[in-house]
C-alpha cells in the first residue's frame, strides 16, 4: 500500500495524492476528467492501458501524455486543458 | 460487353472529379471509373494548398486560372477551405530581392501581393526566426482539404448525371475505349485519362511521350497547436529545392489546417517509389523547418506520411488530346500542383472536349509538346 | 540515437513475451524484453498498487531474469521497417532496437463500441477499469455496473468486489444457452473448470443477465443513470462506474508496420509462431485471444524455436494447438450479436479523438474514407478505438497503420535518423 503522499499541481491547484499511483487513478479520484474533447465535452480514461488517449494530459509542459502510463511523482505539474 | 458513355473519365483524383464536374455540367454523360477509392491517393497525400506560382507563364496561367475558379466556387463546409493566404519567407537579401522581383511580376499580372520587411514578417507569423529579412504576402491563396473536395466534387458531377464507380480498374485505354481488369470494355466518344502516375502506363507506353515519373513526399501533422502558424509559410529558396536537378531534396513548407493542426513538408525524392517513411528524409525536413520555426520542436507529431506527384520533364502537366488518338484526353502529370489546378485543367479539357477557343493556350500542355520548341515560340 | 543490441528482441512483457524471454534465454539466447508499461506483466499480470504483482507472474519474470535476459522499460514501439532494428521511444527519447530475431508479444485491447454516453466520465472498458484500479483508482463503496462480452467480464466483476466496490449487475450480451455450453466444454479442461467455478463462487450475489447490453448513460446528478436492454424488458441502474467492452481485439500495430500477414484482425502465423516475415515471430494475443495458458505455450514454443530447438518446439506446439482450441471456444461463445451494431444514435460520437459522429461516416465506403472524409481515426490514438468498433459495425477493414505509433515531438521525430552516440 502507497506509504507517504506525494503533492502534485493539476490545473494550478495542489494536491495529495498516494506515492505509487498513476497519474490517471490520481485524477479519476479527485474526480477530475482527464480533458475536454474538441466541441468541450469532459473526458475521462476509456482503456486504462495505453491504447484510447482519452486520458492524456500535459505533464510538465510535455503534451500528449498517457496519465494512465505515468505514475505520479513529487512536484508533477499536470494540466488537464489538452485538446 | 459493351457499354455506351459519351465521356469516360479515367480516375477519381482530384483532377479526374474535376474533368468529370466539368464534362457533366457541359451535358456529357459522363462515367468515372476508379481502380480504388475517389481522391484516396496522390489527392489525400498533398497539402491542398492552392497557389499562384511564377515559374514560367504557363504554369501561372494555369494556377492563376484555377486558383480563381477554386475562389469563385461554393464550398461545403467539410472542404475546410481557409483563405490565410501564402507567405513566401525570405531569408537574406537576396532572396528578399528575388520577392520585390516577384511581387512587381504579379502585380503586373493583377495579382494581390504585400511586401513585408522583418519587422512586418514577425508581426504576420510571430513564431518565425527573427534574423529572416522578410516575406512575399499572396492574399489570395487558400487551402482546403482535398479528398472532401474531390468528393464534393464528384457529388456535383452526379447532380448532372455522372455515374461514379469506384473499385473499377482500367488496364488499357484505347481511342474511344477503354478495357477493365474483369475484361469488361467500354466505349465512348471521349475518354479523359486523368490517371497520374499510372497514365503512361494505361496508354501503353506510348514511345512518343509522356514521361511521367514519381517525386515521393514526406509529410507530417501535429497535434492541435491553433495560432502557430497563420498563413501557408513556404521558403522562397523552396521553387529552387522543388525543380532542381537533385534527386533529394527538402524544403520548408508549413501549413495551418482548419483544425488548428500543423501540417509540415516538404520532401522530393525523383524516381522513388516504395511508400515507407524514410528516416533520414523526415530529420532533414524537419531541420529544414527548424530554421525557420525554432520552436516547432516541441510540438507533438501525430503522423508522417508519404505520397507520390506524378511529375513530367517540364514541371508542367500533360492536358490534351493524344495526337494520334483524337478521341483521348491527356489530364495527368500535375506534380505538386494538381489540388491548385484540378479545376482549370478540367476547364481546359471541357474546352477542347467540346472544340470551343481554349482558355488557357493549350500549346503549352499538349501531349507532343517539344520544351525547346514552346520555349523560342 | 542510443541503440540497444541483443540477438531475440521481445516486444511486450505480458505471459507471452515473458515465456518467450525466459524460454529463449534459458536456452542460450541473449534476449531483452520492452514494454510501453513501466512494470512487467502486461495486462493479466498487472502490477497492483494495492497487492503488487501476482505471484505466477513473479515466477515466470524470476525465470527470465536468472536466465540473464534484460528489461527494458518504459520503450515504446514508434516504427518498424526493418525487423533487425526498431525505433522506440522512452523518457530519454528516442532508442534504436537491434536484433536478429523479433518476437511480438504485442497483447490485445478492448473492443468498445459506441451507445449513447459512452463517452461520459465514469463510462470506461472493463480492463479498462481493472487497470485503473490496479493504479491507484479509489472503487472501495463505488456502485459499478459491468457489461459487454466475454469471461473477461466475471472476472473484473470478482477482483473489483475485493477491492470493495458493489457490483450491481453484469450483462453479458452473448446467450444463456450458449455460455451454459461453453461451461459444460470447460469439464474437459480441470484448470480452467476451477478457475470459472471459483469465480462464480465469488461473485455470489451479483445479478448476472445474459442476452443483456446497455443502451444508453446519462448523467444524473452525481450518479450515472444506465440503461440495459435485458431479457426481461429495460432496466436501469443508477451507478458510479459503467464498465462495458465488447471482447478484446489484438493489437497488431508493429506487426502490420513490418508488414506481417494480418487476417481477421490477428497476426498469421505458422506451427512455430513465425510471421509471414523472416524472423519475426508472434505470440499471445497477438494472433488471437485465447487466454492465459495459450500466451504462455505461444511464447514457449518461440523461445524455443527461436533458439533452433525445432523439435521441442514441435512439442511445445502441440500444447500450443489444444490451448488455442480454447480460443476458437471462446470466440463462437461470445460471438457479437447484430443488435449491438445498432446502439449508437446519429449524433453518438464514433471517434473520440475528433469528435466525429456516426452519422457523418453515412456515405464513407471504407475506413479509409471514415478518415478522409470525416476525420473518423485522425486523432493521436491513430483509429485504435474506433477502428475495431467499425470492424464490427461496418466489417471495415482498419486502414494502414502509420508512424509514429505513439505521438513523438518534432524534435523527437527528426532525431530518428541521429547515429548512435556510443
Amino acid at each position: 500500500m502507497a506509504e507517504h503522499d506525494l503533492r502534485l499541481r493539476v490545473d494550478g491547484r495542489d494536491v495529495e495524492v498516494p506515492a505509487g499511483h498513476s497519474v490517471a487513478a490520481a485524477l479519476a479520484n479527485l474526480r477530475l476528467p482527464a480533458r475536454r474533447s474538441i466541441r468541450g465535452h469532459a473526458r475521462a480514461p476509456l482503456c486504462g492501458m495505453g491504447i484510447c488517449f482519452e486520458c492524456r494530459v500535459t505533464i510538465d509542459g510535455k503534451r500528449l501524455v498517457r496519465a494512465c502510463m505515468v505514475e505520479c511523482k513529487d512536484g508533477m505539474e499536470v494540466l488537464t486543458r489538452d485538446g | 460487353m459493351t457499354d455506351v458513355a459519351d465521356a469516360i473519365v479515367v480516375g477519381a483524383g482530384i483532377v479526374g472529379a474535376a474533368c468529370a464536374d466539368a464534362l457533366a455540367q457541359d451535358g456529357w454523360r459522363v462515367r468515372v471509373l476508379e481502380r480504388a477509392r475517389p481522391g484516396g491517393r496522390a489527392t489525400a497525400a498533398g497539402m491542398g494548398h492552392v497557389l499562384v506560382l511564377d515559374d514560367s507563364e504557363a504554369q501561372f496561367a494555369l494556377t492563376r486560372l484555377g486558383r480563381d475558379l477554386w475562389r469563385a466556387r461554393d464550398w461545403p463546409p467539410s472542404v475546410e477551405r481557409d483563405d490565410c493566404g501564402t507567405i513566401w519567407v525570405a531569408a537574406d537579401d537576396a532572396e528578399f530581392d528575388a520577392a520585390r522581383g516577384k511581387s512587381e511580376w504579379y502585380a503586373a499580372r493583377g495579382v494581390r501581393t504585400g511586401l513585408l520587411d522583418a519587422r512586418a514578417l514577425r508581426d504576420a507569423e510571430p513564431e518565425l526566426h527573427e534574423g529572416l529579412r522578410g516575406g512575399l504576402h499572396i492574399a489570395d491563396d487558400l487551402v482546403v482539404h482535398p479528398p472532401t473536395a474531390t468528393a464534393h466534387l464528384l457529388a456535383c458531377a452526379r447532380a448532372h448525371g455522372a455515374l461514379v464507380e469506384p473499385l473499377r480498374s482500367v488496364r488499357v485505354v484505347g481511342d474511344g475505349n477503354v478495357e477493365l481488369d474483369d475484361d469488361t470494355r467500354l466505349s465512348a466518344a471521349l475518354v479523359v485519362v486523368a490517371a497520374g502516375l499510372d497514365t503512361p502506363r494505361l496508354l501503353g507506353h506510348r514511345p512518343d511521350a509522356l514521361r511521367i515519373r514519381a517525386k515521393k513526399g514526406h509529410l507530417v501533422i501535429s497535434d492541435r497547436a491553433p495560432g502557430f502558424v497563420r498563413h501557408q509559410l513556404v521558403e522562397l529558396g523552396y521553387l529552387k529545392s522543388a525543380h532542381g536537378g537533385t534527386a533529394r531534396s527538402v524544403a520548408f513548407n508549413a501549413q495551418p489546417r482548419r483544425s488548428g493542426q500543423l501540417l509540415l513538408g516538404s520532401s522530393r525524392q525523383v524516381d522513388v517509389v516504395e511508400p515507407r517513411v524514410e528516416h533520414d528524409m523526415l530529420a532533414a525536413m524537419i531541420a529544414r523547418a527548424m530554421r525557420f520555426l525554432p520552436r516547432i520542436g516541441s510540438l507533438p507529431g501525430l503522423r508522417v506520411w508519404t505520397g507520390l506527384r506524378p511529375s513530367t520533364d517540364d514541371n508542367l502537366p500533360f492536358i490534351g488530346r493524344l495526337p494520334d488518338a483524337p478521341r483521348t484526353i491527356v489530364a495527368a502529370g500535375h506534380e505538386g500542383l494538381g489540388i491548385t489546378t484540378s479545376l482549370s485543367t478540367a476547364k481546359l479539357v471541357a474546352d477542347l472536349a467540346a472544340d470551343r477557343t481554349p482558355c488557357i493556350d493549350p500549346r503549352w500542355f499538349a501531349c507532343d509538346r517539344s520544351t525547346a520548341e514552346l520555349a523560342h515560340g | 540515437m542510443d541503440e540497444l543490441d541483443c540477438e531475440v528482441l521481445v516486444v511486450g512483457a505480458g505471459p507471452a513475451g515473458v515465456a518467450a524471454a525466459a524460454t529463449a534465454a534459458e536456452c542460450g539466447r541473449d534476449v531483452l524484453v520492452v514494454d510501453d508499461n513501466r512494470h512487467p506483466g502486461g495486462q493479466i499480470w498487472r502490477r497492483s498498487v494495492a497487492t503488487g504483482t501476482p505471484s505466477i507472474a513473479e515466477r515466470w519474470l524470476g525465470r527470465a531474469q536468472s536466465a540473464g535476459a534484460r528489461f527494458a522499460f518504459p520503450l515504446r514501439i514508434a516504427d518498424a521497417h526493418d525487423p533487425t532494428r526498431l525505433v522506440a521511444v522512452g523518457d530519454d527519447g528516442p532508442i534504436a532496437l537491434r536484433c536478429e530475431q523479433l518476437v511480438l508479444a504485442l497483447g490485445a485491447s478492448e473492443r468498445f463500441l459506441p451507445f449513447p454516453g459512452w463517452t461520459i466520465p465514469g463510462v470506461c472498458g472493463v480492463g479498462g477499469l481493472q487497470a485503473l484500479v490496479k493504479q491507484g483508482l479509489a472503487i472501495r463503496g463505488q456502485r459499478v455496473a459491468i457489461a459487454g462480452s466475454g469471461p473477461l467480464l466475471l472476472a473484473v466483476a470478482a477482483s473489483l468486489r475485493e477491492h470493495g466496490a458493489c457490483v450491481l449487475g453484469i450483462f453479458e450480451q452473448a446467450p444463456r444457452s450458449r455460455v451454459r455450453r461453453f461451461g459444460l466444454g470447460l469439464l474437459a479442461r480441470p484448470g480452467k473448470l476451477a478457475h470459472g467455478l471459483g469465480l462464480l463462487n465469488r461473485l455470489r450475489g451479483v445479478p448476472r443477465h445474459h442476452d443483456a447490453w446497455p443502451t444508453r448513460v446519462e448523467v444524473r446528478g452525481s450518479s450515472l443513470r444506465a440503461t440495459f436492454r435485458t431479457t426481461h424488458g429495460e432496466r436501469t441502474l443508477d451507478v458510479d462506474w459503467l464498465a462495458a467492452g465488447f471482447g478484446l481485439v489484438p493489437n497488431v500495430d508493429v506487426a502490420a508496420l513490418l508488414g506481417c500477414r494480418i487476417e481477421d484482425e490477428r497476426v498469421v502465423v505458422d506451427e512455430f509462431t513465425r510471421t509471414t516475415i523472416p524472423d519475426v515471430f508472434a505470440v499471445g494475443e497477438t494472433i488471437g485471444i485465447a487466454g492465459v495458458e495459450a500466451a504462455l505455450s505461444d511464447g514457449i514454443t518461440a523461445g524455443l524455436a527461436c533458439a533452433g530447438r525445432d523439435a521441442d518446439a514441435r512439442r511445445a506446439a502441440r500444447a500450443r494447438y489444444r490451448e488455442r482450441r480454447f480460443g476458437d471456444a471462446l470466440a463462437r461463445t461470445y460471438a457479437l450479436r447484430d443488435e449491438l451494431r445498432a446502439l449508437a444514435a446519429p449524433d453518438t460520437v464514433i471517434c473520440r479523438c475528433e469528435d466525429t459522429p456516426i452519422a457523418d461516416l453515412a456515405h464513407c465506403a471504407d475506413a479509409r474514407e471514415a478518415k478522409l472524409l470525416a476525420r473518423c481515426g485522425m486523432g493521436p490514438c491513430q483509429g485504435r478505438v474506433c477502428g475495431p468498433a467499425l470492424a464490427f459495425l461496418r466489417g471495415w477493414s482498419r486502414d494502414s497503420v502509420r508512424p509514429p505509433l505513439v505521438p513523438l515531438t518534432f524534435s523527437e521525430l527528426s532525431a530518428l535518423d541521429e547515429p548512435p552516440c556510443r
